[in-house]
Formats: C-alpha cells, sequence, structure tokens
C-alpha cells in the first residue's frame, strides 16, 4: 500500500517534469547554466586541458550557444558522456543539449527521436595500415584484421563494405580510441578504421607518423552535429541558428575580432541583421537582439574555430576539405539570415 | 691409562683437533644454492630459465625506466630529448601529478581539503583496525564520516551537524528503548534519525553553502584516485555491515525477512556490476524529474554498496555455517536472546573465520571502482583514458600512466593482504 503511494507520487512528480521540462530554454535560463554533453576526451574535439578548462571543436559550439543564451560562454556544465551514455543522457533531460561527434543518422534522428540541428563536421571513415604492408587500396585487404571501435556508425559501415566487395575481414573490438591505437601499434591488427579526422589526429601522435598511410578510400559519410531532444523546437532552434550564426560569420568575415566594429558601421544589411542592429531576428527566437554576437566573440566564428582546434596549425592538422565553406568548393553552408 | 687401552688403540690424541670449516660445498650461499636451486638435474635447469626470464624482463624494462625523462612538457618534446634511445616519458606523472590524483576539476587551492581527509582517515581507521589503542580513539572514527564529507565537498557546516544530529539522536533512542525489546529500539533509533533530518533539512537556509567557510565543490568535479579512494572507503565500510544484516536475516527465522534478504542477495550477484552502474547513471535519471536527480556519486555509492554486500552476506553465511551447531545451543541454553547471542557468540566466531573473505571482496571491490570512468566518471583510469590520453601534448603515453596506475592499486590492495593476515595471527585462538 505504501509503496504504492510511494510508486504513484513518484510517477506524478515524472509526469509533472516532463510537463516543465518542454521549454528547454525557460530551464536553461533559469539554471543560469547549459548542460551540454561532450566526449570524456577526443583530441581536438573536446578534452580539458591542464588546467581543468574544456578546450575543442564541440567544446566551442557549446560555449556559443551559452553565449547567445546566458550572454556567458562559462556558463557551461559539461557532462562528459561516453558512446554508450550519451543518448540515453539527452533523452532523460541530464543534458539540454549533445556536441559530442555523433554522426547524423537515419535511426538515430527518427527511432530514437532525437533532431539534429545541423552539421558541424563532414567527416568520412577511412582506412590506415603501416606503410610496410604495402597497401594501396582497402580493396586489398582480404582477410585483414581490423581494429574497430565498438557502439559506433563506423562497425556497420565496415561490414558493409567488406559485404559489397565480396573480401573478408576479422574484426578486433574496442572501447576507445587511445586502446584502438595502443592495439594497432602493438600489431594487434592490421588496419585501423575510423573517421578519417580520428584517423589523421591518431596519426600525428605517432612516433614515427611517415610510417603509416591513410588509404584513399573514403567509404562512408559521416556528417558529425550537436543534436537536441525531439518535441522542442524552439530549444532546437536556438542550437541550430548559433551553429549557423558561426557559419554564416565566417562566410560574412565576421570575426571574434572584429565583430564589434563591424556591428557599429557595417554597409552589409545580411550582417546588420545577423548582428543585431536591423531586423529583430533575436526577439523571434526569444533572445536578444545582440545574441549571435555574443555566440560569435565566445570562440569565434566557424572558421576560427576550426583553425584554433583542429586546423592544420594545430598537432592534429585537418585541412578544411569539405569543411570549407560553400564558397571555397565545400559544403558548409547556412540558410540565410532574413 | 688403562692396559685394555694400550693393547687396543695404538694412539690415543690427548689434545683436541683444532675446529676445521665446513667443507665448501655444505655451507653458506653454495650449499643455500646447491639445496635450493640446483638439487636435481630438472630443478637446475628450471633455474636457469627463470634466470634468463627475469634477465629479459629486467633488459627491457631497466633501461627504459632509468632513462626515463622528468621534465618536458609535451610526449614530442620527450621524444627530442630521448632522441631514438629508450626511455620512459615520465614527465605526464609530473605535468598531470594533480590530475591524476584529485580529477581535473577539483579547485587546485582545496587540495589540502581531500589531502587532511586522508590523514584523519588513517586517524580514524586506526582504531578500527587494530584494538590495542585506546579506545576514547573511537570517538574520531564516529566523527570522521561528518568532518571527510565537509572537507571534500565544502559547503555549510550544517549539513554534516544535522546529519551527526540525526545519527545522534538515533543513539539515544536506541540506549533507551533497547532495554525493552533490540525492534523496538532499532526502529525507534531510525524514526527519531529521520526525524531530525527531515526538520534539520527545512531549517538549513538554501543558500548556506554560498559564503562558507570552507568553498562548496560539486560531486561532479571530484576524480583522480581520490574518487577511487573515497568510492573505495565508502562501500567497504558500508557494505561489511548491510552483509552482516544480510547474512543474518537470510538465516533468519521469519519468512518474509528470509525472503527479502534471499531475493535481494541472489538477484544482486546475478547482475555484474556494470549493468548496475549504466542502471545508476542513465536509467534512474528516467524517473527522477531533470532537477531533483540524485548526485551520481551518491548513486554509484549505493550501487557498489549494494553488489559488494551480496557477496559480503555470502562470505559471511560460510562463516556462520561453519560454526558448529553447539555454539548457538549453548548460547540459547545461557538464556541470551537473539540479538545477544550474535553479537556475544556467534558473530565474533563466525566474523573471524570470513575474514579472508571479506578481505577478498573488499580487495575486489577497490579496484572494481576504475568501472566508473565508463559513466564518464573520471576516476583515475577514467583520467588516464580520457582528458589525459585526449589531450594533444600526451596523446600516446599509455605504459607510464597505467603502470602508475597500477602502482597505486598494487599498495593499497597489498597493504590491505598484508593487513588481513596480521588480524588472523592475531585472532587465532582455534585448536591446533
Amino acid at each position: 500500500m505504501k509503496k504504492s503511494i510511494i510508486l504513484g507520487a513518484l510517477t506524478v512528480a515524472g509526469l509533472s517534469a516532463s510537463a516543465a521540462a518542454a521549454g528547454t530554454l525557460d530551464d536553461v535560463k533559469a539554471r543560469g547554466t547549459l548542460n551540454c554533453g561532450v566526449a570524456t576526451g577526443l583530441a581536438g574535439f573536446a578534452a580539458p586541458d591542464a588546467n581543468g578548462e574544456w578546450k575543442g571543436f564541440d567544446v566551442a559550439v557549446c560555449r556559443a550557444v551559452a553565449a547567445a543564451v546566458l550572454g556567458d560562454p562559462s556558463a557551461v556544465e559539461f557532462v562528459p558522456t561516453t558512446g554508450k551514455t550519451r543518448f540515453t543522457a539527452l533523452a532523460s533531460g541530464e543534458i539540454d543539449m549533445l556536441a559530442r561527434n555523433t554522426t547524423w543518422t537515419f535511426s538515430r534522428d527518427v527511432d530514437l527521436k532525437f533532431t539534429f540541428v545541423g552539421v558541424n563536421y563532414y567527416d568520412g571513415q577511412g582506412f590506415m595500415v603501416p606503410k610496410a604492408l604495402g597497401v594501396t587500396s582497402a580493396k586489398d585487404l582480404d582477410g585483414a584484421t581490423v581494429c574497430i571501435q565498438t557502439g559506433t556508425t563506423t562497425e556497420l559501415n565496415l561490414a558493409d563494405f567488406f559485404r559489397t566487395n565480396n573480401i573478408s575481414y576479422e574484426p578486433v573490438p574496442i572501447e576507445t580510441n587511445a586502446e584502438a591505437q595502443q592495439q594497432y601499434l602493438a600489431g594487434a591488427c592490421d588496419v585501423y578504421t575510423t573517421d578519417a579526422s580520428g584517423l589523421a589526429a591518431t596519426r600525428a601522435t605517432f612516433e614515427a607518423p611517415g610510417d603509416h598511410v591513410l588509404l584513399p578510400e573514403i567509404i562512408s559519410k559521416e556528417p558529425l552535429g550537436p543534436l537536441v531532444r525531439h518535441g522542442d523546437d524552439d530549444w532546437g532552434d536556438v542550437v541550430r541558428w548559433t551553429l549557423n550564426a558561426l557559419i554564416t560569420a565566417e562566410e560574412l568575415g565576421v570575426t571574434s575580432a572584429n565583430v564589434n566594429e563591424m556591428s557599429a558601421n557595417t554597409g552589409n544589411p545580411e550582417v546588420a541583421r545577423l548582428l543585431g542592429t536591423e531586423g529583430t531576428l533575436g526577439e523571434m527566437l526569444g533572445l536578444d537582439a545582440d545574441w549571435a554576437k555574443r555566440a560569435i566573440s565566445a570562440e569565434g566564428n566557424y572558421g576560427e574555430i576550426f583553425a584554433k582546434n583542429i586546423g592544420e596549425e594545430t598537432p592534429i592538422g585537418l585541412a578544411r576539405g569539405l569543411n570549407a565553406q560553400w564558397t571555397d568548393g565545400g559544403l558548409i553552408y547556412s540558410p540565410p539570415f532574413r | 691409562m688403562s692396559d685394555t687401552h694400550a693393547h687396543s688403540v695404538a694412539f690415543v690424541r690427548t689434545s683436541e683437533i683444532p675446529a676445521a670449516p665446513p667443507p665448501y660445498a655444505a655451507t653458506g650461499p653454495v650449499k643455500w644454492m646447491r639445496e635450493n636451486l640446483f638439487a636435481t638435474p630438472a630443478n637446475g635447469l628450471l633455474t636457469i630459465a627463470a634466470l634468463y626470464v627475469i634477465w629479459v624482463v629486467l633488459a627491457g624494462t631497466m633501461p627504459w625506466i632509468a632513462n626515463g625523462i622528468w621534465n618536458t612538457e609535451s610526449l614530442a618534446q620527450c621524444r627530442e630529448v630521448l632522441d631514438g634511445a629508450v626511455g620512459a616519458c615520465f614527465s605526464v606523472l609530473t605535468e598531470r601529478w594533480n590530475q591524476l590524483l584529485f580529477g581535473f576539476k577539483y579547485p587546485p587551492e582545496y587540495y589540502w581539503r581531500p589531502m587532511l581527509a586522508l590523514l584523519l582517515f588513517f586517524v580514524a581507521a586506526a582504531p578500527v583496525l587494530f584494538f590495542d589503542l585506546p579506545r576514547k580513539l573511537l570517538i574520531v572514527t564516529a566523527l570522521f564520516p561528518f568532518a571527510a564529507y565537509w572537507l571534500i565537498w565544502g559547503g555549510t557546516i550544517l549539513t554534516p551537524l544535522v546529519a551527526l544530529a540525526g545519527f545522534a539522536a538515533g543513539a539515544a533512542v536506541y540506549q533507551r528503548l533497547v532495554a525493552g525489546s533490540f525492534a523496538m529500539g532499532f526502529f525507534g533509533a531510525i524514526i527519531a534519525a529521520f526525524i531530525v533530518w527531515t526538520v534539520g533539512g527545512w531549517l538549513i537556509p538554501a543558500s548556506a553553502s554560498q559564503n562558507a567557510l570552507l568553498g562548496a565543490v560539486p560531486s561532479r568535479d571530484l576524480g583522480g584516485f581520490m574518487l577511487n579512494m573515497m568510492l573505495g572507503v565508502t562501500c567497504v565500510s558500508l557494505s561489511v555491515p548491510l552483509g552482516i544484516a544480510l547474512a543474518l536475516g537470510r538465516q533468519s527465522n521469519m519468512p518474509l525477512i528470509k525472503w527479502i534478504c534471499v531475493i535481494f542477495i541472489e538477484f544482486i550477484r546475478g547482475v555484474p556490476l556494470i549493468t548496475l552502474l549504466f542502471v545508476a547513471s542513465v536509467m534512474l535519471s528516467y524517473f527522477f524529474p531533470p532537477e531533483s536527480t540524485l548526485d551520481l556519486f551518491l548513486r554509484v555509492v549505493i550501487m557498489i554498496t549494494m553488489f559488494s554486500s551480496a557477496y559480503i552476506a555470502e562470505v559471511i553465511r560460510g562463516g556462520l555455517a561453519a560454526l558448529p551447531k553447539g555454539q548457538y545451543e549453548a548460547a540459547d541454553s545461557l538464556g541470551l536472546d537473539y540479538a545477544q547471542a550474535m553479537r556475544l557468540i556467534i558473530l565474533p566466531q563466525a566474523l573471524k573465520i570470513s575474514i579472508p573473505g571479506i578481505v577478498n571482496i573488499a580487495v575486489g571491490l577497490f579496484k572494481d571502482t576504475t568501472l566508473v570512468s565508463v559513466i564518464g566518471m573520471f576516476d583515475i583510469v577514467g583520467m588516464i583514458r580520457g582528458p589525459i590520453l585526449a589531450s594533444t601534448e600526451w596523446n600516446g603515453v599509455y605504459w607510464e600512466l597505467l603502470g602508475f596506475a597500477s602502482v597505486l592499486f598494487f599498495i593499497v590492495c597489498y597493504g590491505i593482504s598484508q593487513y588481513s593476515q596480521w588480524l588472523e595471527r592475531r585472532l587465532a585462538t582455534d585448536h591446533r
């Protein structure tokens, strides 16, 4: 009897909680911090530095959203999630958004009930092999042992690729990128496969990077992007347009250095709308007029974030490639601000 | 000198032969080696093989350790300094020392607080572990959990004080009522403690933590080896009493209690710890409203405690079963009631038998605390696998970091096992 009362109370509490959680934007404002899910540690994308400050490409998206909504890029509670806990953390409301190099797929969007608000990095699955193996194409990998991270889309892509090419392989399942690196170097597998960005970053840390080659085949599309829960479109819009603001800022030449100057005197009407000197775009989002200005000054525009965290000047050393602006032949493209 | 002797013995020595040293092969290290290393040809062969293996291992590791670099900023610099020579890059330990011990978010200006708590822990644990020490030290033990909570988490001192007051009220009520019956005392104590906690919870102002003497640190900021130690100490000390209760409950004559204990033990033992941790980290947040979730640290402590108490209960049940039936009957014939019989006759003997098993589980539990890294908590393994290996400076350093973690764990676990051997010798009163 007593137990059923307690259970009943819990259910009511749960129901009222999910009803209250409908307005994530208001929750975040009331709380004063943004709960942002990130990776527990992925070089260049999300990792705390020696002082415990979170840094990285995905982290910068969280900071930009916090700056836009709360006016303070440091008002973020970073919730480290693993590949296995990330979706439950988002679905249960423990985090407001997830920026954890997560591939946008049909089933994650439709079946798991998440809304991917955009793509901040276009990746694809590649292969790395030791040069000594003498392999020049992934199609020569018949019978190879392959190190692969479990619970990721790369596992499924690999199976598809080998099946369509009618060749066999032996998977060596591993848990983290760090473990994979060690297994690969120790010779436990001939091939290491994961997203090409990860391979490049991993190879950069080797003692002799020149002894390893990335094979030319890219066997999958891996659009990585931030995501939110289904059913709260207002909040989804805030995250989506913050990301778009960063992208548009790069396209229009607005940087963290000149954003104040640009907002004061610009002849370009789109810059004026973006930075809130004209129009009421911020108000439509439920934010103030300066939201995009703050998001851009937090960590810089998309290009600055890329260059600072994973660009060619960093040890990760990734070229823009597909992730160049559409004006430079890449896929990074934001809908217009009007 | 007699005549008979004069005929049968040609010569009798009259002075003593000076003591000669024993033969070379029958003394000192040579004798020891002949007896222990080369007693038989097979034995000799094994010795040579073992020596070769030891040499191979040492030849590989010693230059690596001796050549170790301790003062660079990154792995790339390490490799530059080594310039192709074999050598470890221990600089990662010196540079990330605090992160390995305290996690990456614990405020550096507060590092003295967990250290002080650790020192206090040794003082508090001493009277429990070594019963020759003065019993008055147990007061420190009783106060330690509250002091340690306050030191590590900080915030208002009212929270640990209210918790302490609750326990004090419970103890007082127990003392009052236990003369009547044990059950009365037990449940009265629980009710009294809850009343104090509830009332105290209302009285503490919500803003009390803001300007407290010690700055508040949220659980999420705990990490490193500190987190392993905290989880290990808390869960071991909670699961031993819980395990005793479960073991006694399983032997109870009351069907309800017996079946609750049996189902609990069998269910928990049938589920892997990692499943329970996943439930703690992700499933429970579905059942609680987003704003009022239970602290993650507390959820993990509850799950690990439940897990290890089920195992400890089974170990203690073994101890109880090993006692001759005469001991139970002797207790009954003295006219002791159940609580007295257990406290004075049965448990002291049963627990003594169970020590090796309990220690075994405690050591296992302590090492299992590293599993929390899979649910995104940054214990020492989580720190290594996540932030440190993901940093651009240290990506690729494995042996040094994981070796350091295993040294820390070895020290603690070896200490526990040495203590338990001492305890067994100290309590050896059985008939041999």
